[in-house]
């Protein structure tokens, strides 16, 4: 049974104190009765030694990319180094107020301004911001302005938003957002945008389309000069989905594929830790036609100093109080600078290399619906098991926790049945998917021989299988005293 | 899967029950069971009214979330608040809890919808 | 430095079991029109070792907050940090996770955003919390959305006293075209309590007020807009101060529908910025159209307590185009340093924390108007305010030249903070500079 840490709660214990005041006694205080609190917040009172062990304990409970392999598919789990932590914890990093006066922040500054560099020559795009503070963040705001650039030219019967059937949620749900109706493109036969059915949707009311590249199967869009001709030539703008870039870095840039707009997570291909679910950060590139819809502000660079500019008119305004997850770009900076010219395509090489080698060593045993040279990634699908054993791709997957792997993505893309989406990343010795391959086949036989048994998993971990159906229909959200 | 008679369905897996110039609507047998555990029904206000095809409500799982849509127009007279409290009920008895009642305003909308043969051979069809 | 581990030899095996000849046919998918084929020109990779002294280098050309007593706050605030939040978020299972996905492998993280949730929902008196957002600005922004989405109407009340960027990023947020922006005066240093009224109406979705506002000053009038607003079917949002909340009536017990607010003076540092954590509490009535992830409790098939990801048909990966809103991650690692930090504060260390801002900023007040010096707004405050001064540049510049990190600039003042961390006697250098430009 864990404990919270408010049922730890001792009344009175206590080991933070400030320093003694040394204020006089008789300062007039200002805030008027009827603006006090009256009741405390119920907050724990514990001493630090149990605080420490209360959160080294749930550390415990917790399993990240340094406990183990953590394929997870279309997150990118790659390592994260150890370098870059010590970088952004720097008191010349951490330490500066966002509105400290521009002299004083020069170091940050240079280095926003470096990074945004290298990512306009990684993804071939004219000019980036740094201001998203996530991927689904940098989704809005590329939307904003492909919405921004068609209303500056008087072109606002462009409401529609077109997203192949593969997508991420997050690409109709930021379609939506900016009030965009979406358009769903089919996947063809081969698992990529059926190139005849984009073409008949094209139409003056189309604002653009959002596209992953590789797609969520992990496949390279191979007509993508076609489909950005199609778009293009009917007047709207091409998006790139980051999510997937980690393929291609270094090997091909979404600015020569003809796209307009593209968002990189840093989170994912450039090493920065995911936190357990953020802080991340989605920088937003765009072609020179676009450059003055950015966000504001955007930093300059005049001989040798750097400053802020708000003098954008036709920017689409801020999306950030203040200039973006700066913690989190010192850290992409840091591994994009210990990697240089040559180690981001290995990274990319590698990437796929362990795909590939995964791929072909489950091919045997499970289902690959789209089986052919894959990216950084591919899908495989637990159909076979779940029609001859009955189990299933979340069976599968806490299998996986009882032989100490993260599990994969699981249920994701929709267009393929019990998928199972499995992106080993760069980062990974052929020992781990030696292994992680192994715990597949085991779980295959046992599939075969005990079901139940998997039905049952996980049975090592701290708990099983909780009962998510009770938890939404009697939504339990916050600790209470006494229930 | 159960499809019962003498009701009316619609090609997203509603029914209709008629009473004078009342239409009772909820979700089949086959919708619940393809939604999983229901979790939370979002019913419609009362006197709005409502076209054929209209989302009327919206009707969630642990993993999915549909929109429920009026087979029929009308006007609402009255919503099964008791779904609030219990949405598993839906997939308990989907025959036996309508989702809301509605006044019919075009009767002969009724034939545009299936009967239980067709839709029985619709369903066979989906599931194919 | 690189960070891929197989060996030259090992590759050439991997490659001999796909069946492939060369990395480069691994990439025989790419068109060779949209192949890079050349090396990015970037520079060469760099040692640790040189990493270590370039970073260090770019970080000496910053002046860190830390070095300098800093008056600056608007929205960023130099509290202080036990060492306890920084030792912790280290622990590499927190860092290096995902979004927990697999609850049997996150249970550590469910639990500690469980804990958040309770945090916030109890400082803000609050029903329900979820799991907590970018920063700030985007958590308004959301708020605003949701309002607009819950009541079908459009307008949001927007105070010039809340804080400018906030205000921005509302606007930008409201090019989806589902939500149309009022602005309301604040020329007082409050939101003009006349003209907020007079602007509600049918299609008014909510009232936006920040308390303390961007001023430093407390929004006097809210009972009165908050009558209003409710008066006419619409919401009342806050934006507010965590730190505040250790002695300010929180905004549960306003009447208060959604409170938001920035969450970095729990124990994150400034960071120039971000990465910070806007948090969102709401009424229960609202909990199945709140924003973000939220974690719930419920039992596994033992029986035993455990924590979920919970209510996601409301979130985009399932509602796809019809959600509400596209949010995926939370701010986790920052909500984690959150509620650390308020663990090791405790309810009286906040209280006392919050006391002790107050304290500090009363003294200045009464310091600076010793040396001549007036506020510019005559508002009860909480821990910032606004000083009348002439050229708010030059005092700055003469500020920085004393080695202190002076306030934010308005026109014809100078918005100062006090934390904790302020001492009389950096208060007492602060009013003798200003003072003796006062006087100049």
């Amino acid at each position: 049974m864990s404990k919270l840490i408010f049922e730890k709660s001792v009344k009175g214990a206590r080991s933070f104190t400030l320093p003694g005041s040394d204020l006089p006694d008789r300062v007039p205080e200002e805030i008027p009765a009827d603006f006090l609190r009256e009741e405390d917040p119920l907050l724990p009172e514990v001493g630090e030694v149990e605080a420490v062990r209360h959160y080294t304990e749930l550390s415990r409970k917790s399993y990240g990319v340094d406990s183990g392999f953590y394929p997870l598919g279309s997150c990118t789990m790659k390592y994260n180094p150890k370098i870059n932590e010590w970088a952004a914890r720097l008191p010349g990093f951490a330490g500066l107020h966002p509105y400290q006066p521009e002299e004083t922040v020069q170091g940050a500054l240079e280095l926003m301004y470096e990074l945004q560099r290298m990512l306009c020559e990684i993804t071939g795009m004219d000019a980036f911001t740094l201001q998203p503070a996530a991927g689904a963040h940098g989704e809005m705001t590329g939307a904003m302005i492909i919405k921004a650039y068609h209303n500056s030219r008087g072109d606002t019967k462009r409401t529609k938003m077109i997203v192949p059937d593969s997508a991420h949620g997050t690409n109709p749900a930021t379609a939506n957002m900016l009030g965009y109706k979406v358009i769903e493109v089919k996947s063809d036969e081969r698992g990529l945008v059926d190139v005849e059915d984009l073409r008949s949707l094209m139409s003056d009311e189309i604002a653009g389309l959002m596209l992953t590249n590789p797609n969520t199967l992990g496949l390279f869009e191979e007509n993508i000069r076609e489909i950005a001709e199609i778009v293009h030539a009917a007047g709207g703008l091409l998006y790139y989905d980051g999510a997937n870039a980690n393929a291609i870095i270094g090997i091909a840039r979404p600015g020569d594929m003809g796209f307009d707009v593209c968002h990189l997570n840093l989170h994912k291909t450039f090493a920065t830790p995911h936190g357990g679910g953020g802080p991340g950060s989605g920088p937003i590139g765009v072609k020179g036609f676009l450059v003055d819809f950015l966000p504001v502000p955007v930093i300059e660079k005049s001989g040798e100093r750097y400053r802020l500019s708000y003098d954008r008119p036709r920017s689409i305004g801020k999306i950030h109080a203040f200039y973006g997850n700066f913690g989190v770009m010192v850290k992409a900076y840091a591994y994009i600078k210990a990697l240089g010219n040559t180690g981001l395509k290995e990274v990319a090489c590698n990437a796929v290399l362990n795909a590939n080698y995964l791929r072909t060593m489950l091919a045997g045993s499970y289902d690959i619906p789209y089986n052919r040279l894959c990216k950084h990634e591919f899908v495989a699908s637990a159909r076979k098991q779940k029609k001859e054993t009955g189990v299933t791709a979340l069976d599968v997957a806490k299998g996986l926790i009882d032989r100490g792997f993260h599990p994969p993505t699981v249920y994701f893309p929709l267009i393929v049945e019990e998928a199972l989406m499995i992106e080993p990343t760069e980062t990974e010795t052929r020992e781990r998917l030696d292994a992680f391959v192994e715990a597949l086949l085991e779980i295959d036989r046992e599939a075969r021989e005990n079901p139940e048994r998997l039905k049952e998993a996980p049975h090592k971990a701290v708990i099983r299988r909780p009962d998510e159906t009770a938890a939404a229909r009697n939504p339990v959200l916050k600790w209470e005293p006494g229930k | 899967m159960e499809i019962r008679e003498n009701l009316y369905y619609s090609e997203d897996h509603e029914w209709v029950r008629v009473e004078g110039d009342l239409a009772y609507v909820g979700i089949t047998d086959y919708a619940q069971h393809h939604l999983g555990d229901i979790v939370f029904v979002e019913l419609p206000e009362i006197d709005s009214e409502y076209a054929a095809g209209d989302t009327i409500g919206v009707i969630e799982s642990v993993k999915a979330v549909a929109d429920m849509h009026t087979p029929v127009s009308g006007t609402v007279v009255e919503v099964n608040e008791a779904l609030e409290q219990a949405p598993e009920s839906l997939n308990k008895d989907p025959y036996g809890r309508h989702i809301a009642i509605l006044r019919l305003s075009d009767p002969e909308e009724l034939g545009n919808l299936m009967n239980a043969e067709q839709y029985t051979a619709f369903c066979e069809q989906a599931e194919e | 430095m690189n960070y891929v581990p197989n060996p030259p030899w090992v590759v050439r095996e991997m490659l001999d079991t796909i069946g492939i000849k060369s990395m480069e046919d691994l990439f025989a998918d790419i068109p060779e029109a949209v192949k890079l084929n050349r090396e990015l020109n970037l520079p060469r990779p760099e040692s640790e070792m040189e990493l270590r002294r370039d970073l260090a280098a770019l970080a000496a050309r910053n002046l860190a907050a830390d070095d300098r007593p800093c008056f600056l706050g608007a929205g960023a605030y130099d509290h202080y940090i036990p060492a306890v939040v920084e030792h912790l978020l280290l622990r590499s299972e927190f860092y290096t996770a995902y979004t927990p996905y697999q609850p049997e492998l996150s249970q550590g993280i469910l639990q500690s955003i469980f804990e958040y949730q309770t945090m916030i929902a109890n400082l803000t008196g609050m029903d329900l919390a979820n799991a907590s957002m970018y920063d700030g600005g985007s958590a308004l922004a959301e708020a605003c959305a949701l309002a607009c989405d819950t009541t079908r109407r459009r307008k949001i009340l927007l105070p010039e006293t809340v804080h400018p960027a906030y205000r921005q990023v509302i606007q930008t947020y409201a090019m989806g075209g589902k939500m149309e922006i009022v602005p309301v005066p604040g020329d007082e240093g409050i939101a003009d309590p006349e003209a907020v009224t007079s602007r509600i109406d049918k299609q008014t979705a909510a009232v936006v007020i920040q308390h303390p506002n961007f001023y430093g000053n407390l929004e006097t009038e809210l009972r009165r807009i908050e009558q209003a607003v409710h008066g006419a079917g619409g919401l009342l949002i806050m934006a507010v101060d965590p730190i505040s909340l250790g002695l300010l009536k929180p905004p549960g017990e306003w009447g208060a529908d959604i409170a938001v607010g920035e969450g970095q003076p729990l124990g994150n540092p400034l960071s120039f910025g971000g990465p910070y954590l806007g948090f969102f509490a709401a009424t229960e009535k609202l909990m199945r159209r709140v924003p973000g992830r939220l974690v719930g409790e419920t039992v596994d098939r033992d029986g035993n307590r455990a924590f979920v990801l919970t209510l996601q048909a409301r979130e985009q990966h399932i509602r796809r185009e019809k959600a509400g809103s596209n949010i995926c991650s939370n701010e986790a690692l920052c909500a984690l340093a959150a509620t650390i930090y308020l663990t090791v504060v405790g309810k009286e260390g906040l209280k006392e924390i919050a006391r002790r801002c107050h304290g500090l900023a009363c003294y200045a007040r009464q310091q600076l108007e010793k040396a001549g010096l007036k506020l510019k707004y005559r508002k009860p405050f909480f821990k910032e305010f606004a000083v009348a001064i002439g050229d708010p540049q030059a005092a700055n510049a003469a500020l920085l030249k004393e080695g202190i990190i002076g306030g934010y600039e308005l026109e014809g003042a100078l918005l100062l903070a006090f934390t904790e961390k302020r001492t009389r006697a950096e208060i007492d250098r602060l009013v003798s500079v200003l003072g003796g430009i006062a006087h100049e």
